[in-house]
């Protein structure tokens, strides 16, 4: 089975490359490929650049070392990520102490600014609590604050804002914007909240079935969607400013099981507007316009009033 | 008349209210060193919902909607208060009386996956209300399984399979299936839609308006998402710590919030379109919220509010009229 099956992509230092996707869609998986954290039996076949380097050839000791001084992975539930019975600044501090790139002073030091750094106030009091004093917002500033408390060059977030409430996801999201700022660090959003995205993201890729289905720069993904999965997704969700009583867009029927994909397009099955060719042939990523590719034999710019066809 | 008299329970906007519910307090014992400790989950909440309309209730996780939504339908009593259900104080009633005005009061879970039993099948899970309400058996109950399962896009063919064996949204269609069983004419519905992928919402978030149309319903919808909520309701009312600061129609607080506790919710939600994202401005609450255990005095909402003034912490805030069908609970409504 390939959770993920042909990926491609690149991202710049200073920019916010969002991954958006439903369950199933490989988006999770794709990150963990990154780090080659993806879970037994699992293989992953290609290849990982970070900068010259193939992280799918390191030794043991070079996947580590790039693992805690490079990379930094900030996970949707932080009560999971963190060790209930150690108090918040030591994790912090250990996390730092681990990778050698401070000593043990140094790292000491650093506990109290990197909580200030991510606005958790009366940080020099906190650092004593444990996790379970800490709030769900409180929890996944101080998760924030032990991955970049080393640099990192590269951030990956799953999911970072989802368990929170909305009024704390806002300060969350600010937080990662100005973060990745302060780093200069390529960031990876990883979401199904395609709001998330047109906030924080430079560019998009969306995933369905393992696949890339299309990617571009956020603007003309928005604008512009070319692909019909990231057209009927914009449209299915209800949105704030919306004005009046329009009915959803729905995608009949369920993401494909990976086991057993359809032939053709593997959207095919849920898509309003395919053709003969759609049901038997792959279409491939392609570029639709400079800079924005879709795999579709289709596209939306083809189809005259999609809003009457769904 | 009175101006102040009104409360969201006696608008006069609602002509016909279903449900009305009038200063409904409950409190959860927690224990605490001296078995004390109280929670103030549901704090003094009137509302009235119209019939035929949905009135959505937003509020962040622990403000009590919930525990308001399983008041409610009496699945937990309150703690003091009524709840009139067609003039009748649901309250006051026990027995085969409850009973039978339950069978006009469903809901809907929102964990399909937690809320139906792994060891039945569909038709048996569809069909318990059936039996528990001694309404129908045998063949009359089969007919009536098919019926529902059609009507909210489930195969009727399917009546002998496992939960297992269904995806999160056709669970959700159980769920629904369970709850319309029995013809109810009004429904809550608790977060219906948030374990859901966002494909799979707009399916039923969409059958739930068909099905609106179709059976008359009354919906309570809860849910902590501010677009789901407005783009299924006609009013809205939003909670925190355990209070309703305001209430009103969705559109005119669309326009412009009264409460500031809602401006800043309006402010926090992102939308997807990158050129209104770049000039969004959220308004970042300070602090956490407080524990409803131990609420602060007068204006719940004084401790992170950014307008509130000394008399916020001193006095407490009526939930009143300020203008036609429109409730606040502040003393500067419409000046954040």
């Amino acid at each position: 089975m390939r959770a993920v099956d042909g990926i491609s992509f690149d991202v710049d230092r200073g920019e916010i490359v969002g991954v958006v996707g439903e369950s199933g869609s490989g988006k999770t998986m794709t990150a963990l490929s990154l780090l080659r954290l993806v879970p037994e039996p699992g293989k992953i076949t290609g290849r990982i650049l970070y900068g010259e380097n193939d992280v799918l050839e390191m030794t043991d000791d070079e996947i580590r070392e790039f693992r805690g001084n490079e990379v930094a992975m900030i996970f949707q539930d932080p009560m999971t990520s963190m060790n209930p019975v150690l108090r918040v600044g030591f994790q912090i501090e250990e996390a730092m102490a681990a990778h050698r790139r401070f000593t043990g002073q140094q790292a000491r030091d650093r506990v109290v600014p990197m909580l200030q750094r991510v606005r958790i106030p009366a940080a020099k009091e906190r650092i004593k609590d444990f996790p379970h004093q800490f709030s769900g917002g409180m929890r996944q500033r101080a998760m924030i604050a032990m991955g970049v408390s080393n640099e990192p060059s590269l951030l990956i977030a799953d999911e970072p804002t989802t368990a929170l409430d909305v009024t704390v996801q806002a300060s969350i999201i600010e937080l990662l914007r100005d973060i990745s700022r302060e780093l200069r660090a390529a960031v990876i959003l990883i979401t199904h909240n395609m709001a998330l995205v047109a906030s924080l993201c430079n560019r998009v890729i969306v995933m369905y079935a393992g696949r890339i289905v299309e990617q571009g720069p956020t603007r003309a993904i928005f604008k512009n969607p070319q692909h019909p999965y990231t057209w009927s997704l914009l449209r299915s969700m209800p949105r704030m400013d919306e004005v009046g009583k329009e009915r959803l867009v729905s995608i009949r029927g369920v993401p494909p099981d990976l086991g057993k994909l359809p032939t053709g397009c593997k959207f095919h099955p849920r898509c309003r507007f395919k053709v003969d060719r759609c049901l038997t042939e792959e279409p491939p990523l392609a570029e639709v316009d400079p800079e924005q590719l879709a795999r579709c034999w289709v596209l939306m710019k083809n189809v005259p009033n999609p809003e009457m066809q769904s | 008349m009175q101006q102040s008299a009104v409360t969201p329970a006696t608008d006069p906007t609602i002509k016909s209210p279903l449900l009305r519910v009038e200063n409904v307090v409950k409190h959860f014992p927690t224990g605490g060193a001296f078995g004390r400790a109280v929670v103030h989950a549901v704090d003094d909440v009137s509302l009235a919902i119209q019939q035929g309309e949905t009135l959505g209730l937003v509020g962040e996780s622990g403000c009590g909607k919930s525990t308001l939504g399983r008041v409610i339908v009496q699945l937990q009593p309150a703690t003091s208060g009524h709840i009139y259900f067609k003039d009748t104080d649901l309250t006051k009633l026990r027995g085969e009386k409850l009973r039978r005005m339950r069978q006009q009061v469903q809901m809907i879970f929102q964990d399909p996956y937690a809320s139906l039993n792994p060891r039945m099948t569909v038709g048996d899970i569809v069909s318990e209300p059936l039996r528990n309400f001694r309404v129908a058996r045998g063949r009359k109950a089969e007919q009536k399984v098919q019926e529902v399962m059609r009507v909210v896009g489930l195969n009727p063919g399917f009546v002998n399979r496992y939960p297992h064996e269904f995806s999160g949204g056709q669970r959700q269609r159980i769920g629904i299936a369970r709850a319309l069983v029995l013809n109810p004419t009004f429904m809550v519905a608790d977060e219906p839609v948030s374990a859901l992928d966002v494909s799979i919402q707009a399916q039923i978030v969409n059958l739930m308006e068909d099905l609106q149309t179709q059976f008359n319903l009354t919906y309570l919808f809860i849910a902590h998402e501010l677009a789901v909520v407005r783009h299924i309701s006609d009013r809205i009312a939003v909670m925190y710590l355990g209070k309703i600061v305001e209430i009103g129609p969705s559109d005119a607080i669309r326009d412009r919030p009264l409460h500031p506790y809602t401006k800043v919710l309006e402010s926090s939600v992102p939308v997807p379109d990158p050129d209104l994202e770049a000039a969004r401005k959220p308004i970042l609450l300070k602090g956490e919220i407080p524990s409803p255990v131990n609420p602060p005095p007068a204006c719940r909402f004084h401790t992170r509010c950014p307008i509130a003034q000394k008399i916020c912490s001193e006095v407490e805030p009526p939930l009143e009229m300020k203008e036609s069908g429109r409730f606040a609970a502040c003393h500067f409504a419409g000046q954040l």
